[in-house]
């Protein structure tokens, strides 16, 4: 039992399958997370796949500074990932609304409503900087498990930008 | 055949033992080649277990009822199904057999992609139901192209034993045959440019949108099976005549993995084609090898 729990964790960190969520970005980050997945990045190396499908997903990648028109869907698919489940806030956005701070179209940051595991800040981070996200997520996924932490509990990890 | 060998084919070799690490294997060359092919580097070499076990611990939604029973249920009997074709194949010689069992292994080649129609509509998701819908129509394509190519050739030879088949000398029918088979793989196995069903892009992966966990890791490892079993009947069909056990093992594996190779090249150079294109793609473009293959079956047979 022990060993298949050890066998467990080291495929979960192995094998982050990811789901992109768009939450009124401006599209910015939402192109380097694509271009982590190109052949310069290659993140495939370390077993990440796009997912179409959240049920699919074990990390949720979420940009976009939070409109209120997209509450809704991002509780929706946060439930719908299946757990064990991680979340990275991709970008400034969703870490702080970023330069739209006090708009009234905006409910943000994303830690008011899902609890997020890794911030990759920059605007958009660099892709190294997001599949650096990942990575770290797909450890914090490896080491959790089963437990789920409760919303705004989570004490969430912040990714260094490299000059 | 007897109990015994049919057990040791059905578990071991070319069975269960052998075919799921080959299965593995198999998803793991497709997705390198094709890595490869766009310059990248790709997977590690034990991705495909990575991801199978890390799909066996996590959770499933909550599911209750008739639906929720036949939803756990299709993947199971898919794998289950694959696993069987791959264990009919007649890789080593003298191995055994029955009369009538190329019947058989079509039959249950053809059970997965009739679980993923299945598991599609049951999902009751509208993506899931767009992806059935696509799946079905694409079998209803490529089969007849599939069926009537091995049946030709079978019929050519007076029988239906997978043996009798194996071990026919290379003729211009058997290699016409060989040739509708592989143009019809690509579909049967959902790769580019006939990955129509399980499209990610345009409608989130089709029938498997609403699985999760082991169930997912289910339909992964009946993709694999479906892989085995398909480019094995191909293998075995081009394989010469071996009497030596181990090295109709070794050529049986050899000619898979070139197959497999050939495929995932094949996928990755080619876009997916829309729906319309790729019926007629079926109906009027290889029509012509079965009709081929079926009159030049009928003439050696007037023949003989």
């Amino acid at each position: 039992m022990k060993l298949w729990n050890r066998l467990m964790c080291y495929c979960r960190r192995r094998s982050p399958w990811i789901f992109h969520l768009n939450s009124g970005s401006c599209n910015g980050c939402d192109i380097e997370i694509v271009a982590g997945l190109t052949p310069r990045y290659d993140a495939e190396q370390l077993g990440v796949r796009l997912e179409g499908s959240p049920r699919h997903a074990d990390i949720l990648c979420v940009t976009g500074p939070i409109t209120k028109n997209a509450v809704r869907a991002i509780k929706t698919v946060y439930g719908q990932v299946c757990g064990p489940k991680a979340v990275v806030a991709i970008g400034s956005c969703p870490a702080t609304t970023n330069v739209f701070i006090d708009s009234r179209t905006l409910d943000g940051p994303l830690n008011k409503h899902i609890p997020v595991d890794v911030f990759v800040p920059g605007c958009p981070p660099r892709p190294d900087a997001i599949i650096q996200g990942i990575a770290k997520a797909a450890e914090i996924l490896a080491e959790r498990g089963k437990q789920q932490p409760a919303a705004a509990k989570a004490e969430p990890v912040a990714i260094e930008v490299q000059p | 055949m007897n109990m015994t060998t049919a057990l040791a084919r059905l578990l071991i070799f070319p069975g269960i033992l052998f075919a799921v690490p080959a299965a593995w294997f198999f998803l793991w060359v497709e997705r390198k080649a094709v890595a490869l092919m766009q310059g990248r580097i790709g997977p590690p070499f034990m991705q495909p277990f990575y991801d199978f076990v890390k799909l066996l611990g996590k959770d499933t939604p909550p599911r209750s009822g008739i639906a929720g029973g036949l939803m756990r249920a299709w993947p199971l009997i898919a794998v289950s199904t694959a696993a069987g074709a791959v264990g009919l194949l007649p890789v080593l010689p003298a191995s055994g057999g029955f009369q009538g069992d190329l019947i058989l292994l079509l039959a249950l080649l053809e059970v997965p992609s009739i679980c993923i129609i299945a598991a599609g509509f049951s999902s009751r998701s509208l993506f899931g139901e767009i992806g059935s819908a696509r799946e079905a129509v694409l079998s209803v394509s490529y089969n007849v192209v599939f069926l009537l190519a091995i049946v030709s050739v079978a019929a050519s030879q007076h029988t239906f034993r997978l043996e009798a088949l194996a071990q026919m000398p290379p003729s211009p029918l058997l290699w016409l045959g060989i040739l509708a088979i592989l143009i019809c793989l690509p579909a049967k196995l959902h790769l580019n440019p006939f990955s129509l069903p399980n499209a990610e892009q345009e409608i989130y992966s089709g029938p498997m949108v609403e699985f999760a966990g082991p169930e997912l890791a289910m339909w992964e490892l009946s993709h694999g099976l479906e892989w085995v079993a398909a480019t094995g009947l191909v293998a075995t069909l081009i394989a010469p005549h071996i009497t030596l056990w181990w090295a109709a093992a070794i050529v049986f594996v050899a000619l898979s993995f070139g197959i497999v190779l050939l495929l995932s090249a094949i996928a990755a150079a080619t876009a997916r084609l829309a729906i319309d294109t790729t019926v007629r793609f079926y109906w009027q473009c290889t029509l012509i090898f079965a009709v081929l293959a079926v009159s030049s079956a009928l003439f050696m047979r007037l023949r003989s």
